[in-house]
């Protein structure tokens, strides 16, 4: 995999790209370099076949919803621009970037990763975790042992916990309210390589 | 209970064999003055020279096998007292393995002191550096989970080198400092000496820790951390030790910079010199088993001998012999076991676990022999409660600082937590007392105090250490848990997390590097087998791991029952296999089941599969149904491929669970996309299909599970066309439950309240025929056709038992299954519980 390595020069829009999502010239050449990787036929695009290909992708249990959030836009490619822009969210919080109240929440934020996740859940885009949609998440996470009962009981305990307003799903606001005592920050940021 | 019997027995054989051992000691102390050490062939010579006026027709030859027999029986002694500390389940789960142990030292100890009136049994250092030492540090090194080691080296080292330094500089001269103050009395020991005595009071004994560990929840790299650190800190400290005797010879006198630098070059060479020695081991060790194959019945030995050698080549060129056999541990495990027949991988690894325990338990057992012993015991109380005092708290000092420093760099820091058990799992060991009863007494006027004061910091340490170890870290977890406790979607969803962030990592390529990519081509090409090489391919090493543990367990489960009525019965034999697995897994992994409540969830993951459903239920309408939730949620989240153990156990080599969940989810997996594939490729045609498996077999399971071409996953990156032939896989999977060992949660679901259901569960048509017409209405890809033909002969091979009556049957002599259906279906339904 070790392809000629290509320099900031050749990535369209760079400079935007570095200034919207944060990342390092590094980073981008080197996610650039990793995105051809992944471009197995050289189209200049992603479709969700090339994510499949990844072999580690599929010891994920939830990796067809990680693999469609990535082409959430209903289209079945995906350029480099918003592969950077999805893998953004993942970039760590920086801590000594001075904070400016002007400028437009980060990619990174911790909202912004929070809405990362929820839409994981919500695959039908209404806002809403229903039950339906957890019930579909669980048990692609639970061991098989687990039976459809428990199941189940799971969902709606897990929803009952969470549901303020008592309409039997999770929006968005409740999503944000019951992980507040959680880290996202380390829970949602990888080390990008360089 | 039932135990209290077994526990007498096993304590009057214990006391048999010590007094049996006992009678020998009083025979070879009368016999012969040289005890234990006495050379063969002066009782040879002494036997001969006796006239003899008659011929006997036996010969008492105690002096002939004194030595041999001695240690044979020695060994047998401490093997018992390892079953002893076994059997007492309830004080084992309490009281450390190893304090279990050296207290049945003390026994021994004492039996053998009260005949001899002097300790006629000590562990000799030499003894224990070149026949007990070697394989257990082999051991852990052939054992290191390697991807984590290596990725972990740096903060490992910064641990093993830096911190294992300091601990020896600290405790040296504070130790000094008191005695100068006046708190030890009068002592003939000076400043080196006091250096010397820090640096092997620093090792920090890999056994011991692991131990402990094994019993609390840490997570991945706080283990890695502590294992890379004390096994390498062990080398770390025998090289420093070296270096101040050394300086202790010389004089302080005769020491200044030029010597000062003199003595860190050194430390630096032999540590790596040692590495190298041990990587060029391995590298010889890999090469050769690339060959071994002709003699596959030896081939297993290899490891043993060149592991072994390597050991004694970096002692004999004075480099570190404990590093070196380390690293020719670590490096060479992936080759040898890519190359050896997978028979012989499992001989040295059993091999290994025997050698590595076995001497293990002997090392404890002699630790309290030889305590036994007035004339080691040298008493004085400042000396030894300042000893004690300081090696803690300068451990305290040491991993808090180097930890801070080391989270600077990291994006998730080590918990204060996770540093506390960190710093309180530094147990000390055989090491050191190796060590310092090596030191020379003629240069050491204080050696026996030194002695004293190792053993009982040992003791201190595994007994006292060992044992609230376990309750202290229940303490801080349930104290840092309780205030946050989570909601369960937010444990959802923080696992949730962990797998996207495991699957960001692999779509932003975080483990290609460029020396990965040269280890790959290049070395790999050098010492593996090109079958290897072939074989290293990560899905069909899974599915080779599957098929095989299928393949076992279908054998031996049919062989316990003993006939094919096994099979038909789910669900008494799951529930067998239900308690040994989880009476296994209590074992093997006691966190899976996250500390604090350990023993609610422990007996919930038992309720689960070997209850039937309708107490279950009862149990969820309960008020208890918030608490079931949660810790059914815990127990049964996938990991996420970072949070897998692929831990060092000291006992157990298993493959572990998370292995079968990678597994069981990679065929989860297979399964979906086979099943869009499917769709999405035949968009017409489903009718044929849906009568088959998906619904109701995938519930009643047992009956299909092999459509063993997933012997055959031709593990290609390119789905798309190995979509087909992996598509058995998925459906295996999915089935592949079949195994009692994976599924038990189908019989649970479908089988036990309804066993006149079962006869029936039989009735979709195997289903790797429904797949291959399927497949060949869809046309499938060259290579799918290409592997069709081969699959009913694997069928047959792997499949079990009551899966491979019925597709041969219905592939091969289409005429036989009713005749051989019915004479089975009666006599299962008589054997159900019900």
């Amino acid at each position: 995999m070790g392809s000629t390595s290509s320099t900031l020069a050749k990535i369209p829009n760079a400079e935007d790209l570095m200034q919207e999502t944060g990342f390092t010239p590094a980073h981008l050449v080197r996610l650039y370099d990793r995105f051809k990787v992944l471009d197995k036929d050289k189209k200049g695009f992603l479709t969700p076949q090339d994510f499949v290909a990844i072999k580690e992708l599929a010891m994920n249990p939830i990796c067809d919803r990680i693999i469609g959030a990535f082409f959430t836009s209903g289209g079945e490619t995906l350029d480099f621009p918003s592969f950077v822009r999805i893998l953004a969210h993942f970039r760590p919080i920086d801590k000594n970037r001075p904070k400016e109240p002007t400028s437009p929440d980060p990619i990174n934020s911790r909202s912004n990763k929070l809405k990362f996740a929820f839409q994981l859940y919500d695959q039908d885009k209404d806002g809403k975790i229903s039950r339906h949609e957890l019930l579909q998440v669980l048990r692609a996470m639970l061991e098989k042992q687990v039976t459809e009962e428990q199941l189940e009981s799971i969902a709606d305990r897990t929803i009952q916990e969470a549901d303020l307003d008592r309409d039997d799903a999770i929006s968005f606001e409740e999503f944000r309210k019951s992980l507040e005592k959680v880290n996202i920050d380390h829970k949602m940021s990888i080390r990008f390589l360089r | 209970m039932t135990l209290l019997p077994r526990l007498s027995l096993a304590l009057t054989l214990l006391v048999v064999f010590s007094e049996l051992s006992q009678a020998n000691i009083l025979r070879s102390s009368s016999g012969s003055s040289s005890g234990s050490e006495g050379s063969p062939s002066t009782n040879v010579t002494s036997n001969s020279s006796t006239t003899i006026t008659t011929l006997p027709i036996v010969t008492w030859k105690w002096h002939h096998v004194e030595t041999p027999y001695l240690v044979a029986l020695w060994v047998l002694v401490c093997w018992l007292c390892k079953l002893l500390a076994q059997l007492n389940a309830r004080l084992k789960s309490f009281f450390p393995e190893s304090g279990l142990l050296i207290i049945c030292g003390f026994i021994l100890g004492g039996i053998v002191w009260g005949a001899d009136k002097a300790q006629t049994f000590k562990l000799e250092p030499r003894n224990f550096f070149y026949f007990l030492l070697p394989q257990i540090i082999l051991d852990t090194g052939y054992f290191m989970p390697n991807k984590l080691f290596f990725s972990n080296l740096g903060a490992i080292l910064v641990h093993a080198v830096i911190g294992t330094c300091w601990n020896a500089g600290a405790v040296g001269v504070s130790l000094w400092g008191c005695y100068l103050g006046g708190a030890m009395g009068d002592l003939n020991i000076g400043l080196l000496q006091f250096l010397l005595f820090g640096s092997l009071l620093a090792a920090v004994d890999p056994v011991a820790v692991i131990a402990v560990f094994e019993e609390v929840h840490v997570n991945e790299v706080l283990f890695i951390w502590v294992f890379g650190e004390s096994l390498l800190n062990d080398g770390v400290t025998v090289v420093l030790y070296n270096v101040f005797d050394a300086f202790v010879s010389l004089g302080g006198s005769k020491i200044n910079a030029g010597e000062i630098i003199k003595g860190i070059v050194s430390f630096f060479v032999v540590s790596f010199g040692g590495s190298l020695i041990g990587v060029a081991f391995a590298i010889i060790i890999s090469l050769l088993t690339k060959y071994t194959g002709k003699v596959q019945i030896i081939e297993a030995g290899f490891i043993f001998v060149l592991g072994y050698l390597s050991y004694l080549t970096a002692e004999m060129l004075s480099l570190s012999a404990i590093l070196s056999v380390t690293f020719c541990g670590v490096c060479c495990q992936k080759y040898v076991n890519a190359n050896m027949d997978e028979k012989s991988v499992t001989a040295v690894r059993y091999a290994m676990k025997v050698f590595a325990n076995g001497s293990e338990t002997m090392i404890f057992v002699f630790l309290g022999v030889t305590a036994i012993d007035n004339v080691i015991w040298v008493w004085n109380t400042g000396f030894i409660c300042l000893t004690i005092l300081f090696a803690i708290v300068y451990r305290f000092i040491g991993v808090f600082t180097l930890t801070w420093m080391l989270n600077r760099y990291r994006l998730v820091p080590i918990e204060v937590i996770d540093q506390l058990v960190m710093s309180y799992g530094g147990l000390r060991g055989a090491v050191a007392y190796g060590l310092a009863a090596s030191l020379d007494e003629t240069r050491i006027k204080e050696k026996n105090l030194i002695i004293s004061t190792t053993l009982i910091v040992v003791y201190f340490t595994v007994v006292i250490q060992g044992l609230t170890m376990k309750p202290l870290v229940k303490w801080l977890k349930v104290k840092r848990v309780e205030p946050t406790e989570l909601k369960l979607i937010a444990k959802v969803n923080n696992r949730a997390c962990e797998h996207i962030l495991a699957a960001m990592e692999d779509i932003a390529g975080h483990y290609i590097s460029i020396s990965d990519l040269i280890f790959d081509t290049y070395i790999t090409w050098f010492l593996m087998k090109p079958e290897a090489r072939k074989n290293k391919d990560y899905l069909f090493s899974i599915f080779h791991k599957l098929n095989l543990e299928d393949a076992v367990n279908y054998v031996a489960e049919g062989e316990k029952r003993g006939s094919l009525a096994f099979l038909r019965n789910g669900d008494r034999t799951n529930v067998d296999f239900d308690k040994k697995f989880g009476m296994e897994f209590s074992g093997v992994m006691p966190d899976i089941t996250s500390d604090d409540m350990c023993d609610t969830s422990l007996s919930i993951r038992d309720s689960i599969p070997s209850v039937s459903l309708d107490i279950h239920e009862q149990d969820m309408k309960d008020m208890n149904e918030d608490f079931n939730a949660h810790h059914l949620l815990q127990q049964h989240l996938y990991r996420s491929r970072k949070n897998h153990r692929h831990k060092y156990s000291r006992s157990d080599f298993k493959i572990n669970q998370s292995e079968d969940e990678v597994q069981e989810i990679f065929q989860r997996t297979m399964r979906s996309r086979l099943e869009s594939f499917k769709s999405a490729k035949m968009g017409v045609s489903p009718a044929k299909k849906i009568t088959k498996h998906p619904k109701p077999s995938q519930k009643m399971s047992n009956g299909k599970s092999t459509d063993t071409s997933k012997s055959y996953p031709y593990g290609d990156e390119d789905f798309e066309f190995s979509e087909v032939d992996s598509a058995y896989s998925g459906d295996a999977a999915a089935a592949g439950g079949s195994s009692p060992m994976r599924a038990p949660p189908y019989t649970v679901g479908a089988g036990i309240e309804n066993p006149a259901f079962m006869p029936e569960m039989d009735t979709p048509p195997p289903p790797w025929l429904t797949e291959v017409e399927t497949d060949t209405s869809v046309a499938p890809s060259q290579r799918a056709q290409r592997q069709l033909p081969w699959s009913p002969t694997n069928l047959q091979r792997l499949t079990p038992l009551r899966i491979s009556n019925r597709s041969t049957d219905s592939f091969v002599m289409a005429d036989v299954p009713a005749a051989q259906d019915s004479p089975e279906e009666p006599p299962e339904d008589g054997t159900l519980p019900h």
